[in-house]
């Protein structure tokens, strides 16, 4: 019973609590460059947690043969391997939306969410709990991505999902895209905003 | 001349943190006082100088369409270039052990201080970028590629240092909104100096 409610906390404290991007501060970079538009920050995040899942369950399962002198390297490898192979599906099923990424997907690697959670977690646990850790975290990134790219793609271009949501009318009194949300500062305030949110709601996070 | 050129590009109208917004992770955690964000930075500006020449080696002589030529005829039309990203990882992340190796031996505070940070120089989006700028730009030589690095480098050094001040201050004089402490407001402060910073852009050196 008591493993159970473990893993139930495994899986659903990265949502909130204790999220990659707000509370752990991992992977802020990504979340800078691709959430200019709500479509590829979706399939960022998609990528990201499945990437993440299946990195974490191969490290957890090779965690004790893994000599520590060399663990970066065998943990970038595993990630590099993974990557291209999300890469290589996405290519071959979504060609569209692989090429507004371009690079993007390759920078998975460098994502710090992924080594961080491989150090922290993987490291020390067995496969099933590192597996759910990796949804959970991928989630709750994708959670924020997708906020960040909801309120700069409204902002900065007027549409979501290039659907232009924001009517001729708007316009026609005088409004005028938001420029600024377009640029990566923009991204920083974002978060910083919510940030401010999410720690007005747990006041266990504020620091002094 | 023109090495001195990218080389001041490099710290201020390529900024590695304000113009491309690369290596933000370790830069928002380890800003919390100069000295740390210091020690970081000469570990990352360490990073650069020495991965980005050996990737530009192996770039020239390895990736490049063509570049095994130089092993025979048969070779001349081998493109490895999709092999780039997992090369220059595996360079970057046996620097890093390295350094990791070198900064537990010589400084055990700076290797406390800088906790689950050192490992993940190696995935500091700055220095994999850095390799990856170097490649997409096609420097003309080993020593062009060191400046940029050097550069790249320094510019992220001065970054988290002048942050890293400006939060110790922000700490002890000013009244922040609670939830905002913290790392709140250290995303706010870089993205105001981002913008300050984008002023640098329209100049040609």
């Amino acid at each position: 019973m008591a493993e159970k409610t473990d893993i139930r906390k495994v899986l659903f404290n990265p949502f909130s609590k204790n999220n990659p991007v707000v509370v752990q501060i991992l992977g802020i970079c990504s979340i800078l460059a691709v959430t200019v538009k709500l479509e590829p920050a979706i399939v960022m995040g998609l990528s990201v947690i499945a990437v993440l899942a299946f990195s974490n369950v191969i490290i957890s399962l090779i965690r004790k043969t893994i000599p520590n002198s060399v663990r970066i390297i065998v943990q970038l490898v595993v990630v590099a391997g993974l990557v291209i192979i999300v890469s290589e599906l996405l290519k071959a099923y979504a060609y569209d939306v692989s090429v507004q990424l371009s690079v993007f997907v390759g920078l998975i690697i460098t994502n710090c969410i992924l080594m961080g959670r491989l150090e922290a977690f993987a490291m020390a646990n067995r496969p099933w709990p590192s597996f759910l850790d990796g949804i959970g975290n991928g989630v709750g990134y994708t959670i924020i991505l997708v906020i960040v790219a909801f309120f700069r793609e409204l902002l900065g271009s007027g549409t979501l999902l290039g659907y232009r949501v924001v009517p001729q009318a708007v316009y026609d009194a005088g409004y005028v895209n938001n420029g600024l949300m377009i640029l990566p500062p923009a991204a920083l305030l974002v978060v910083a905003c919510i940030i401010w949110v999410h720690r007005s709601y747990n006041k266990d996070l504020q620091e002094d | 001349m023109e090495n001195l050129n990218i080389f001041i590009r490099s710290i201020f109208v390529d900024n590695m943190v304000f113009a491309y917004f690369l290596g933000m992770c370790s830069f928002l955690a380890v800003s919390k006082n100069v000295k740390t964000a210091f020690g970081l930075g000469v570990a990352v500006t360490f990073m650069l100088v020495i991965t980005l020449p050996i990737n530009y080696l192996l770039n020239t002589y390895v990736l490049q369409p063509g570049a095994l030529g130089w092993l025979g005829a048969e070779y001349a039309d081998v493109d490895l270039s999709f092999l780039s990203l997992i090369l220059f990882i595996a360079v970057i992340a046996s620097m890093t052990q390295l350094v990791e190796m070198a900064v537990e031996r010589f400084s055990p505070s700076l290797y406390a201080s800088l906790g689950i940070f050192l490992p993940l120089i190696a995935v500091n989006c700055a220095i994999l970028g850095g390799s990856l700028f170097m490649q997409q730009r096609g420097f003309g030589s080993v020593w062009t590629a060191t400046c940029a690095g050097a550069g790249w480098g320094l510019g992220w050094l001065m970054a988290i240092t002048a942050v890293a001040a400006i939060r110790e201050r922000v700490a002890s004089y000013s009244k922040v909104p609670r939830p905002l402490r913290g790392v709140g407001i250290t995303f706010i402060i870089t993205a105001l100096m981002g913008i300050a910073f984008m002023s640098f852009l329209g100049i040609k050196l």
